[in-house]
């Protein structure tokens, strides 16, 4: 059996609400990186209330499975990846990633974190498809999708009003037997 | 000389829609907001409040109907007794409190007051002016008849007219053929095919994402 947590140049940890909120803390007050990660109006705030919000969503949200990424190199906390179900009768899921270092952006931190997650989501959680939305102005976010073999499925038109004018949403999914044939496993393998 | 004149004729288009508001002999030339026209009142349905004593046992029957709740719910359907119905109430009406970006309406019967369906946009994005609108007919016997037309036609004045929403998004599985006829009457554009996200009696279905602007409902007009 193959380690599911340890990739080329991170590995997928446990979160700890501590450390990961004086983190966020500390990169939320990037407005790039706000605006990349969410539609909603970036806020800063403190650690304190990261941390209550951390603690309660996993209390709440018992179908996401939240880990932290780590560089293999140092262990340093680089950014935070999400896998929600959606619904466990159709099995189909949605991911989200954040890296907040800005240090380790464009240098494929963030496509072996979502290649792990891909592994996690298809032979652990044995689900049938992953999806996930982005924003038409994160060009490289959409390149590392691309990359590991996520599929363009649409565009959710003006979703998002940005800097004076509409932006559109990008859908995109990637499906088992897809992301089988990439990774070059045959379904006797699963 | 030709484009003065053109723009006299707009001038007088304009004041020609402008005077029926126009106070009787004032100098007002502003044009009124039309707070006559009723937001929720259609020809044959009206849009409601829940009614805690009536309701939960009609929504009741409806959650024992598999064939509706799989046109209404992605999640494993399942059967709800009145009084967990009820409570449902409650705890949404608690999260319209505590959230403010859900607006949820009873269909109700013009004739009798009885609940026909549900209406609902939720998952407001107020910064972006966006929402998701789900609606539904709960009775097979009240299917068919142009009601969800007129519950639709309602809900998408009250999403553009009053919230100002900019975009109004449903989600649909593709077997869901009435909803998306319906949704494509009021000028809805295909826009996301999710592939495969449904699985249903073994079959794999696609689950499809409709987007339409505030300018495009505004332009098109209701198709009432």
């Amino acid at each position: 059996m193959e380690d599911l947590f340890t990739g080329k140049l991170v590995r997928l940890a446990g979160v700890d609400p501590d450390e990961v909120s004086k983190s966020f803390a500390q990169w939320s007050r990037d407005s790039e990186f706000m605006r990349l990660l969410d539609t909603d109006p970036p806020r800063l705030r403190s650690s304190r209330s990261i941390k209550e919000w951390i603690e309660k969503d996993f209390e709440d949200n018992k179908d996401m499975y939240w880990f932290a990424i780590r560089a293999l190199e140092d262990d340093r906390l680089l950014g935070d990846i999400t896998l929600s179900v959606v619904d466990w009768g159709s099995r189909n899921t949605f991911m989200g990633i954040g890296i907040g270092a800005r240090e380790f952006w464009g240098k494929g931190y963030g496509t072996d974190a979502i290649e792990l997650l891909l592994r996690y989501a298809f032979t652990e959680l044995n689900l049938r498809r992953v999806s996930l939305n982005v924003f038409e102005f994160n060009e490289r976010a959409i390149r590392s999708y691309e990359k590991v073999g996520f599929r363009l499925e649409g565009r959710e038109r003006q979703v998002m009003q940005r800097e004076g004018r509409r932006w559109d949403i990008i859908d995109m999914g990637i499906l088992r037997e897809e992301w089988m044939e990439n990774y070059g496993y045959n379904i006797s393998d699963l | 000389m030709g484009k003065p004149v053109a723009v006299f004729l707009l001038l007088e288009m304009l004041y020609a829609k402008i005077s029926p508001c126009k106070e009787r002999g004032s100098k007002r030339r502003f044009i009124m907001l039309n707070i006559q026209t009723p937001l929720f009142e259609a020809r044959d349905i009206r849009l409601g409040p829940i009614d805690y004593e009536k309701d939960p046992e009609v929504e009741s029957r409806w959650t024992h109907d598999s064939e509706f709740m799989r046109l209404m719910e992605l999640k494993p359907v399942r059967p709800l007794a009145p009084a967990m119905v009820k409570k449902g109430y409650k705890a949404l009406e608690k999260e319209i409190e505590e959230d403010k970006n859900l607006f949820y309406f009873t269909i109700r019967a013009q004739e009798d007051d009885r609940l026909l369906g549900k209406a609902v946009l939720e998952w407001i994005d107020w910064a972006n002016g966006n929402g998701y609108l789900r609606m539904g007919i709960g009775s097979g016997g009240d299917r068919g008849q142009g009601l969800g037309t007129q519950a639709l036609g309602l809900l998408l004045r009250f999403a553009f007219a009053e919230l100002s929403l900019y975009r109004v998004t449903v989600v649909m599985p593709e077997y869901c053929q009435a909803g998306i006829a319906l949704a494509r009457k009021f000028g809805f554009v295909e826009e996301v095919r999710r592939r495969k996200a449904v699985l249903r009696d073994g079959q794999e279905y696609d689950l499809l994402v409709f987007g339409l602007l505030n300018s495009e409902w505004t332009q098109a007009g209701s198709p009432e």
